[in-house]
């Protein structure tokens, strides 16, 4: 603690920070372009400058830079200083004496940190009059566009880029007042987590290329606050939309998740909302197989048949779809023909997730405790491609030895390249085993490669070192013993180990395995922490809504106990081979299916289509990879008839003569919570429809959205009535409560006045800068301690011979976030991976096709060597770009 | 005025090296067998500040003190670093400096034997030397230097059978000017951009890959045998005041004979002047920047200063490096501004908005000062960036330094600066600017 006196005003701060974040934490108005609250202090820009005073007899003090100032106890500072002002002022006009002005055809502006800045110094008039410089721009791929002219040199992005999120595509290069901001050469960048430069970049040289190709100001958008359905991890995102168009995904601050930063695929892969080929009337197949539209009386109609005829339902859930969704749909067809519309791998391996996190309820780390980690074990899991958020979260947490260090030798944490001088390649250990090479490979110890049962054998091993009583896997070698020893030791020692893994490689024994090893962990060490990823953004959830798999509607329909398959927001393509799957479909008299997207299920399977809504137009309630409810708002209303699933599902009942009444979301709420009293948090992870601040709803669009009354002018001239909210507290409009109390759960997008950018407005909201969300960061944890405390049997799975593992990637495995144009464009080649051996003994030469038959399936692809997998492994490129709904892994046979 | 030649004793008027043999023959490596042989690790460093040697790189630093700020590892061997290195600035960038190059073409064996000294006082067992990348003699050089050091046991394990270790590394520069500033340097040492370093931390607590580091100028490492040799008492009865020893002075510019003198600390300006022939042509001095590029002038008023740290200081300059460029009295004070600033406005690192964006700036007024394209309130606006590139404000010294010669050519030279705007010239709006008056 320090006790520190700012503009006259007195404080105690905590003397390990410096004075530039704990004067915004405390309100002040200080301007800054290099520190950001993640990124810390370096000193470059020179913007913060504020007098400071030796002692009380000082009177002359000495302007320094406030982010690279101790808060140290007794320290005097003055911010509303003339001298200080006059070189805060100065420094704007320098970067003007470069900076293009041309913030009428910037999409920066609107939310530009360089003009919040030089509107808070008050700079207006500039006297330089020589000539600017000017850069050529880079073609940098789908993503993001480049506007170089606009830079001020601030050194972020680089900071970000190569600091934070380890890439090295992009550098600072040439000097001077030349220093340019780009590639190599153009080129989309490398790093998974490249779309955070636009809103790193305090103006508008990165900006979102997926926003400009249909551009138009933060202050004319319409957001909601959003979760990310890419993946299972739940970053919180504030979707922008204008007229029925999604416009982009930003980043929504959440203390424990996400924070400031998201991957690219949550950031880009919301472009499948947009797409000309969503269903978007309700359709009928017709005799010749070709989907044709029905207005709403007459789809009642076909529906009222259809219903009356069905011999029986089963319900498809889906994994990626709320709660909300899944329980509409369970009402709709009855308890007991509801199926997860998980596959049966899927759904075991999720169990068994579900089931470590109850052994562990104390001890789930959130991604922000995973940065706050100091030894790592990742078992199987590539998080950089099936949980990517957490890969960078991973980045941070090696970087803790870096903080030790500099600890002692006393330089303090926010002095980001003095921790990183000192820590140069000492890393926290971070050990990790999966079937290939990995993109964090680079920051892991020795990476280890194996298949499945030996990275769960390798896990048990580990467990058994750390505890005797932990079952024992069968006799190790040399080597692999030492291996395990080591890291057992390392985790011992360690004040926060962290034990990381997954369900991606379908097999529950490398969850059992992690399982062991934290309890044998924990029992020594109160610290220690899992983190479990699933695979899809409501797995978990859908695990805890206690159905049987998919299998069991496939066997209903198979053997005549049901005739009719009701899916929603699912792919049955995605959960089985396509020769099962169109089996079944054939056998189906009907498949009524409630989808967003024009996926196979939509155009090859469904005899009936009701355009659901996508979570752009839709409320629901995920649970995330920690056991998280976190609820998703509306961003805009669809275009009727489309609606969400759940109206769908409860319109269907209605006409199944059974209308459950839900008025709104609070009404299925309650429903659910009533059938379920393990999801009874549901309810507070966001308020209630008619919650009020000072009788006031929550906006959707920030004060300035311009326009409104002209916006239908094509239609009429008249302003329309704001569409009022039946299922959320917030409005359709920029009316309401803004500010200080609101329930951070419905903060639709960040601003305070001064402060338009997404990343300095937020500041205003938390309990101290980069802190956490003053009124707790939203959504309710679920998961309550389990009963079961035993270690788990060390039983693995062993494939002889040739086996086929599957081979994620960022672009192309999530199946929604493929539909993105951008994202598409991203998506590799599909090959079939195996080493150098493997490629011997098959004959074919890399490049070849290999043709190979998994789970009845045959799939030929180029042939591609990767040394690092093991021997007999076949890796599998899953997903859009690649194959869907088989069984991995497996044995195989390849010819 | 007679030099004192001590860091210069062997260099030969035909400039050739002198290699091992003849250096040892002429008493070189006694001060290393001694200071192995008498001294203990931690007992050269308070020698060296006894005898008050201070940092010949520019900032005059004491070099005892900086040594001292090195941890020492002797009663805890266990946590002793990887590394400790000893890190020789031989980037010499500074306008008009050029004493290091003779030293390390001339006599490269006293870097080398200063540098085994050095490093053993401050407990370093790898050493760097980096050398302006245009020095291709000096490198040449000292590799073979080192080579023959190494062969006679002055160098790698063991050496002299003392159980100290020590290597020594050369690195060229890809050069830049702000490599010569010494934790950019390190930084470049590094394979980074060369971007200075904030301090605190020091290089003695976390310097080059993160190790403790001490950063010392070639001439102030030369010293170092000498007063080994010759003990404190010698070594400070050199100087004429209270700073002690020799310095290598340079002249370049309008004098009759520039080229590298060795007087003791503290001879007078007027003294050195002389040396080197005075003005040339017959004609008067204007003005001078006593230590490099950097350094503010000396006027005619100041030919009685005696130059050592102090007496430089009390002047309103700096000692600098001790080599001036010298001006005479037909030299537009607009023409020799402008030259510098461009120099420092090129070469800033890009890292600090004052100086990346105020150096370009300054140097565009200064030239449409020369071309009579001036404004009222230019030279105002010039005071107003002496002011806010001044210490504290900029992240390193490289732009107060450029605003040296700027503060006090504003201050001794501002009538003939002010006479440059044309008496018609008014303030124009930035667009009328932008078209009638472009820089
Ligand atoms: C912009 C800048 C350039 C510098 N260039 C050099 C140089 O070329 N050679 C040098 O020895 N010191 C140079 N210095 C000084 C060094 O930073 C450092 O003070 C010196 O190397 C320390 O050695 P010393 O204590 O032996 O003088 C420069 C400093 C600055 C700010
Ligand atoms: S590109 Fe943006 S983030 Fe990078 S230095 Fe320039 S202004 Fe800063
Ligand atoms: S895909 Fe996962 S990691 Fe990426 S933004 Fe979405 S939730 Fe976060
Ligand atoms: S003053 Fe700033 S820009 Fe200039 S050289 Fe130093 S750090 Fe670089
Ligand atoms: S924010 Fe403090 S110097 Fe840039």
């Amino acid at each position: 603690m320090a006790h520190i006196t700012i503009d006259g005003r007195e404080y105690d701060v905590d003397d390990t920070e410096n004075l530039l974040a704990v004067a915004l934490s405390k309100g002040f108005d200080l301007p800054y372009f290099c520190w950001h609250p993640e990124l810390h202090s370096v000193g470059a820009c020179r913007q913060c400058a504020v007098k400071s005073y030796r002692n009380d007899e000082d009177e002359k003090g000495m302007v320094v830079m406030a982010c690279m100032t101790p808060c140290s106890d007794g320290g005097r500072f003055e911010i509303d200083d003339e001298e200080a002002a006059e070189m805060r002022a100065q420094v704007i006009e320098w970067l003007m004496t470069n900076h293009p002005h041309d913030c009428p055809v910037c999409e920066e502006g609107g939310e530009c940190h360089l003009q919040d800045m030089t509107l808070m110094t008050g700079h207006t008039q500039r006297r330089y009059r020589g000539a600017k410089r000017t850069h050529t721009n880079q073609d940098l791929g789908p993503f993001i566009n480049h506007e170089m002219n606009r830079c001020i040199a601030c050194y972020r992005c680089v900071r970000y880029y190569r600091d934070y999120a380890d890439g090295d595509d992009l550098r600072a290069l040439g000097s001077h007042n030349n220093v340019y901001f780009g590639r190599e050469r153009d080129g989309a960048f490398d790093n998974e987590f490249s779309g955070n430069l636009v809103e790193v970049c305090p103006t508008g040289v990165f900006t979102d290329k997926t926003l400009g190709a249909h551009y138009n100001r933060k202050w004319d958008m319409q957001n909601a606050p959003g979760i990310c359905t890419h993946c299972s991890l739940g970053c919180n995102t504030s979707p922008g939309s204008r007229q029925g168009v999604l416009k982009r995904i930003q980043n929504r601050f959440h203390g424990e998740i996400n924070h400031y930063f998201l991957c690219d695929r949550g950031r880009f892969g919301a472009g499948f909302v947009n797409r000309d080929d969503r269903p978007r009337q309700p359709l009928v197949r017709n005799a010749d197989g070709v989907l044709e539209p029905r207005d709403m009386d007459a789809m009642r109609a076909t529906m009222e048949e259809v219903l009356a005829a069905t011999t029986g339902m089963i319900g498809v859930g889906s994994p990626r779809a709320s709660l909300e969704d899944n329980y509409a749909l369970r009402n709709l067809v009855g308890a007991d023909f509801f199926t997860t519309g998980m596959s049966a791998h899927d759904q075991a391996a999720s169990l068994a997730g579900k089931a470590a996190l109850e052994a562990h309820a104390e001890r789930i780390a959130t991604l922000r405790e995973v940065e706050s980690c100091d030894a790592v074990l990742v078992l199987g899991e590539d998080v950089t491609q099936t949980a990517p958020r957490v890969a960078l979260s991973l980045r941070q947490a090696r970087r803790n030895r870096h903080l030790e260090l500099a600890a002692q030798n006393k330089i303090p944490k926010w002095h980001a390249r003095a921790v990183r001088d000192i820590g140069q390649y000492n890393n926290s250990p971070i050990f990790s085993a999966t079937t290939q090479a990995t993109r964090l490979d680079d920051i892991v110890i020795e990476p280890q490669r194996l298949r499945p049962d030996g990275i769960a054998e390798l896990g048990f091993a580990i467990a058994h070192a750390l505890d005797n009583t932990a079952p024992a896997v069968k006799q190790l070698d040399d080597d692999t013993q030492a291996l395990v020893d080591s890291i057992a030791a390392t985790l011992k020692g360690a004040k926060k180990p962290l034990i990381v893994a997954g369900t991606s490689l379908g097999d529950p024994a490398i969850v059992h395995a992690a399982n062991n090893a934290m309890k044998a962990l924990a029992a020594a060490n109160a610290e220690a922490r899992l983190f479990v990823t699933f695979a899809e953004a409501n797995s978990l959830g859908l695990a805890m809504m206690d159905a049987p798999d998919i299998e069991q509607a496939f066997t209903a329909i198979e053997n005549g106990t049901a005739d009719t398959l009701v899916v929603m927001q699912n792919c049955l393509y995605e959960r089985a081979p396509k020769a099962r799957v169109d089996a079944v479909v054939k056998k189906a008299k009907n498949v009524i299916v409630m989808d967003h997207s024009l996926n196979r299920t939509v155009g090859e399977a469904a005899t009936h289509v009701l355009p659901a809504g996508s979570f752009a137009e839709a409320d629901g309630t995920l649970v995330n990879n920690e056991g998280r409810a976190q609820r998703f708002f509306q961003v805009f209303i669809p275009d009727a008839p489309m609606q969400e699933g759940w109206r769908w599902a409860a319109d269907l009942a209605d006409v199944a003569g059974r209308d459950p009444e839900w008025a709104g979301m609070d009404d299925i709420i309650d429903a659910i919570v009533a059938d379920y009293p393990a999801l009874a948090g549901i309810k507070d992870a966001a308020p209630s429809q008619s919650f009020r601040k000072f009788g006031m709803r929550f906006p959707r669009s920030p004060h300035r959205y311009a326009a409104r009354t002209a916006l239908y002018a094509n239609v009429n001239v008249r302003e329309r009535r704001p569409t009022v909210d039946a299922d959320s507290p917030l409005s359709y409009s920029m009316e309401g409560y803004y500010g200080e109390g609101q329930p951070p759960s419905t903060l639709a997008f960040a601003w305070s006045p001064g402060w338009d950018s997404n990343q300095a407005a937020i500041t205003r909201f938390q309990d101290e800068v980069g802190g956490h969300l003053k009124g707790g960061d939203p959504g309710t944890r679920l998961i309550t301690p389990g009963t079961d405390t035993a270690f788990a049997p060390a039983d693995v799975t062993r494939v002889d011979g040739w086996q086929a593992v599957p081979m994620y990637h960022i672009f192309g495995s999530e199946s929604q976030s493929a539909r993105a144009e951008a994202i598409a464009e991203r998506m590799p080649e599909p090959v079939f991976r195996v080493n150098a051996e493997g490629a011997k003994t098959l004959g074919i030469t890399p490049g070849n096709d290999l043709s190979l038959t998994i789970d009845g399936e045959t799939h030929a692809f180029p042939l591609d060597v990767d040394p690092s997998l093991p021997d007999q492994t076949i890796a599998v490129p899953v997903g859009m770009h690649g194959v869907c709904g088989v069984r991995l892994p497996v044995g195989v046979e390849p010819k | 005025m007679e030099q004192t030649k001590v860091l210069t004793q062997r260099i030969r008027d035909d400039r050739a090296p002198v290699w091992i043999d003849d250096y040892i023959n002429e008493g070189g490596y006694e001060a290393l067998n001694k200071a192995l042989s008498d001294y203990g690790p931690t007992e050269v460093g308070p020698l060296i500040k006894e005898a008050g040697l201070r940092g010949r790189g520019g900032a005059g630093f004491p070099t005892g003190v900086k040594w001292s700020f090195m941890p020492r590892f002797e009663d805890r061997p266990d946590e002793r670093p990887k590394h400790v290195y000893l890190v020789v600035n031989a980037d010499e960038m500074e306008p008009g400096t050029f004493k290091d190059r003779m030293i390390m073409e001339g006599d490269p064996h006293q870097l080398i034997e200063g540098m085994i000294i050095a490093a053993y006082a401050i407990g370093a067992d790898m050493a760097y030397v980096f050398i302006r990348g245009e020095y291709v003699e000096c490198q040449k050089n000292l590799q073979r230097a080192i080579d023959e050091a190494h062969a006679k046991g002055y160098l790698g394990d063991d050496i002299l059978g003392s159980g100290f270790n020590l290597k020594i590394y050369l690195h060229m520069s890809a050069g830049r000017y702000i490599c010569g500033e010494e934790s950019a340097l390190l930084s470049a040492l590094e394979g980074r951009r060369a971007v200075p370093r904030h301090k605190p931390p020091f290089p003695a607590a976390s310097g080059l890959f993160g190790q403790p580091t001490t950063v010392n100028n070639v001439e102030t490492i030369c010293n170092v045998p000498h007063i080994v040799k010759n003990g404190v008492e010698w070594y400070k009865s050199l100087g004429h005041n209270k700073d002690g020893g020799t310095k290598i002075f340079g002249a370049s510019g309008h004098v009759a004979k520039p080229g590298l003198a060795e007087f003791g600390l503290g001879v007078k300006l007027g003294d050195v002047l002389e040396h080197f022939g005075g003005i040339r042509n017959g004609r008067k001095l204007k003005g001078l920047l006593p230590g490099g590029g950097s350094t503010p002038f000396l006027t005619p008023e100041h030919l009685d200063t005696p130059m050592d740290y102090d007496g430089v200081g009390a002047a309103g300059s700096r000692l600098g490096t001790a080599t001036m460029i010298v001006f005479d009295d037909q030299t537009p004070i607009v023409g020799v501004l402008k030259n510098l600033e461009h120099f420092y406005a090129q070469e800033s690192c890009g890292w600090c908005t004052p100086c990346r964006d105020g150096l370009p700036w300054v140097e565009k007024m200064l030239i449409g000062l020369e071309e009579g394209r001036g404004q009222p309130g230019d030279i105002e606006l010039l005071d107003l960036h002496v002011k806010l590139l001044g210490p504290g404000k900029t992240f390193c010294a490289h732009a107060p330094g450029a605003m040296g010669p700027l503060e006090a050519g504003l201050k001794y030279y501002r009538d003939e600066l002010s006479a440059l705007i044309p008496d018609d010239a008014t303030t124009l709006s930035l667009t009328q600017a932008a078209n009638a008056n472009p820089l």
